[in-house]
């Protein structure tokens, strides 16, 4: 199993089936799975974002849509105003970043529990959605980019060559675009949770009053946590709006904020792997039931989320897992306890 | 001047009104309900449905909404909360879920569209301005309920049972009182008085199935800045949040002044992390 690997190996593994796979699947497949692949993989990353700051750093952020939504938005208007998309990726990732850090400093620094936390986050969506809604007007421009309200900002230019307008990428390189940011960001996240800052969001996760005693500033750890998930979240968003050449505000909408929460929990909370898992299968089932019309999308991914949380809520992922060395050990509890550090 | 000052009253009656329910549920039980919103909603969707097959409005409001939203807050709490007491984050998710859920189902039977209620009572002038009088009513519903839940905390022997179970459960069961049913009870009375509040604003924002995200964002923050004081806490907040709402409403425009709740709201509980209650001297209910 690929557990047994080291961890160098490990990522070397994933990295070579991933680039094998990410290679071959367009030869495969035809341009409406590919383009449903490549929004998975961007959805993909802003589960990843919430997996690293829920499920490692123990913060529960209803955020992450926004951030996923300011980076769209970002990188929108920068494209728009500059016509290279160089720099609009970087202010698409910059820009939610110094927006979490702002925000954050006063929820962290205020020590405010889980709870608030959730609360004030979510609050934070609710608002940016009114706000940006009611940009119709002509007066909400940046620069040439108009905001546009509900309506959001259509025609944003395409990812292209550092410097070069005019080469392009079309839906073929986007995939691969997006899937190879997508495997960038899955062994950075890792990477990051061996190092110290990882193990000190962890063990925050665990026991915060502990990790204080010890000497960390929590408040500090927390709100880089927060920062970095905002900027993968970001990122994200800049994928989503390549993916669309379109942004509105639907991103910062509630039933939309709703969905990373519903992946990660489902995929295995503590996991990497898993969120992503669980973009793949409820944004499938989503598109799925959206065409037949039959059964609401909100009332299906409730009734599943509530499930989950009352009797699955470890997700897929660990819960597998614990089967399969459940059996192994004859029945012995998994050897690392918290099935937290792995993923 | 008294137009601004009326509007100010009702905006901060407004926001107490949809909190009363979420704060009695937070304060008294510790359980976040995501599906705050849901219950108001579900209240207006049964005033209006009530009202529309011919029945009197004001039974529809202040009588079938609260009976059924309260229905609704024990199943609620007997199927899913119950199971979940002492976990705070999943009781936050599970209810989210089912804010989720309900949202759903109401689209599917209901269809995604806004219904109306004609608002009841006339009209009045002052000064050349013409203001409804229902805004009136809204000011006195919020205030009957705060003096009528305070009363039967404070004076009654089921408000003391109520809180010394939230107290002390197992002390309270030693004493012959099942705990399980004080929390069903309370959890039906916030929910029924989430239902009330929907229905008596619903005249006024119109019955739609997504209107539960409309209300939530200001009610946790009105909640969660009163901090543990149920009615003090939640009332100075709605005060608070009510007047920086409605005054960057007039100054500027409706959409600046929710963020300017917001704003706000950060600033506060950086200042007071534990809510505004934490600065009282004494302690309240």
């Amino acid at each position: 199993m690929i557990r047994s690997l080291s961890f160098p190996r490990q990522m070397l593994a994933v990295i070579a089936v991933s680039t094998v796979l990410l290679l071959a699947l367009p030869q495969v497949f035809e341009i409406d799975t590919i383009l449903q692949l490549t929004l998975n993989f961007a959805f993909s990353i802003l589960a990843l974002s919430l997996a690293f700051v829920w499920g490692y750093a123990g913060i529960f952020s209803f955020g992450q849509a926004a951030f996923f939504g300011i980076g769209g938005y970002a990188y929108a208007a920068t494209a728009i105003n500059l016509g290279d998309s160089t720099p609009a990726i970087i202010a698409g990732v910059l820009v939610p970043t110094l927006f979490a850090a702002l925000f954050g400093y006063f929820v962290f620094y205020a020590r405010l529990t889980k709870i608030y936390v959730a609360v004030i986050t979510l609050v934070m969506t609710l608002i940016l959605y009114k706000f940006m809604g009611q940009t119709a007007k002509p007066d909400y421009m940046i620069g040439n980019a108009r905001l546009g309200g509900y309506n959001g900002i259509p025609a944003v230019p395409p990812i292209n060559v550092p410097g070069q307008p005019h080469l392009f990428a079309g839906p073929d390189e986007m995939f691969y675009i997006a899937g190879f940011s997508l495997l960038a960001v899955y062994v950075l996240l890792r990477w990051s949770l061996r190092t110290r800052f990882g193990k000190i969001l962890v063990g925050m996760r665990e026991n915060e009053k502990r990790m204080e005693l010890l000497g960390f500033d929590t408040r500090l750890y927390k709100l880089l946590a927060f920062v970095v998930a905002a900027a993968v979240a970001g990122f994200g968003g800049v994928m989503f709006t390549n993916w669309n050449s379109f942004i509105d505000p639907h991103v910062f909408q509630l039933a939309f904020s709703a969905q990373p929460i519903i992946w990660v929990m489902i995929g295995g909370l503590g996991t990497l792997a898993g969120p992503i898992l669980g973009t793949f299968i409820l944004s499938t089932l989503s598109l799925e039931l959206g065409v037949q019309k039959v059964l609401d999308v909100n009332l299906l991914l409730g009734a599943i989320f509530t499930f989950f949380v009352l009797l699955v809520p470890q997700g897929i992922i660990p819960t597998v897992r614990n089967l399969l060395e459940g059996r192994r050990l004859a029945g012995g509890d998994s050897p690392d306890g918290a099935t937290g550090a792995r993923g | 001047m008294v137009i601004a000052g009326i509007q100010i009253l009702n905006t901060v009656a407004g926001l107490a009104l949809i909190s009363l329910g979420l704060a009695i549920i937070f304060g008294m039980m510790r359980v976040m309900n995501f599906a705050h919103g849901e219950l108001l909603m579900l209240g207006a969707y049964s005033v209006q449905l009530a009202h529309s097959s011919g029945l009197n409005i004001w039974i529809s409001m202040f009588v079938v909404a609260p009976l059924f939203v309260g229905l609704v807050g024990i199943v609620m709490e007997r199927l899913v909360v119950r199971h979940l007491y002492g976990r705070m984050m999943d009781t936050l998710l599970a209810t989210w879920g089912l804010s989720l859920f309900i949202t759903g189902l109401i689209t599917m039977i209901f269809g995604n569209m806004t219904r109306g209620i004609s608002t009841p009572l006339g009209s009045f002038e002052i000064g050349g301005i013409r203001e409804s009088s229902y805004k009136f009513l809204i000011i006195g519903v919020t205030v009957v309920l705060f003096a009528a839940i305070y009363f039967i905390l404070r004076r009654t022997r089921i408000g003391m049972i109520a809180r010394a179970t939230m107290d002390n459960p197992s002390q309270v069961a030693a004493l012959g009182v099942n705990p399980g049913y004080v929390y069903t009870a309370t959890f039906a009375v916030g929910a029924a008085l989430s239902g009330l509040a929907g229905a008596v604003l619903a005249p006024l924002t119109g019955v739609l199935p997504t209107m539960g995200a409309a209300y939530i964002g200001k009610a946790f923050i009105t909640v969660i800045c009163g901090g543990e004081a149920i009615l003090a806490g939640t009332a100075s907040a709605a005060f608070l949040f009510g007047a920086i709402n409605q005054v960057t409403t007039i100054v500027l425009n409706p959409e600046f002044g929710e963020v300017a709740l917001l704003i706000g709201a950060l600033l506060m509980l950086r200042l007071l992390p534990a809510g505004l209650s934490s600065s009282f001297k004494r302690k309240v209910l």
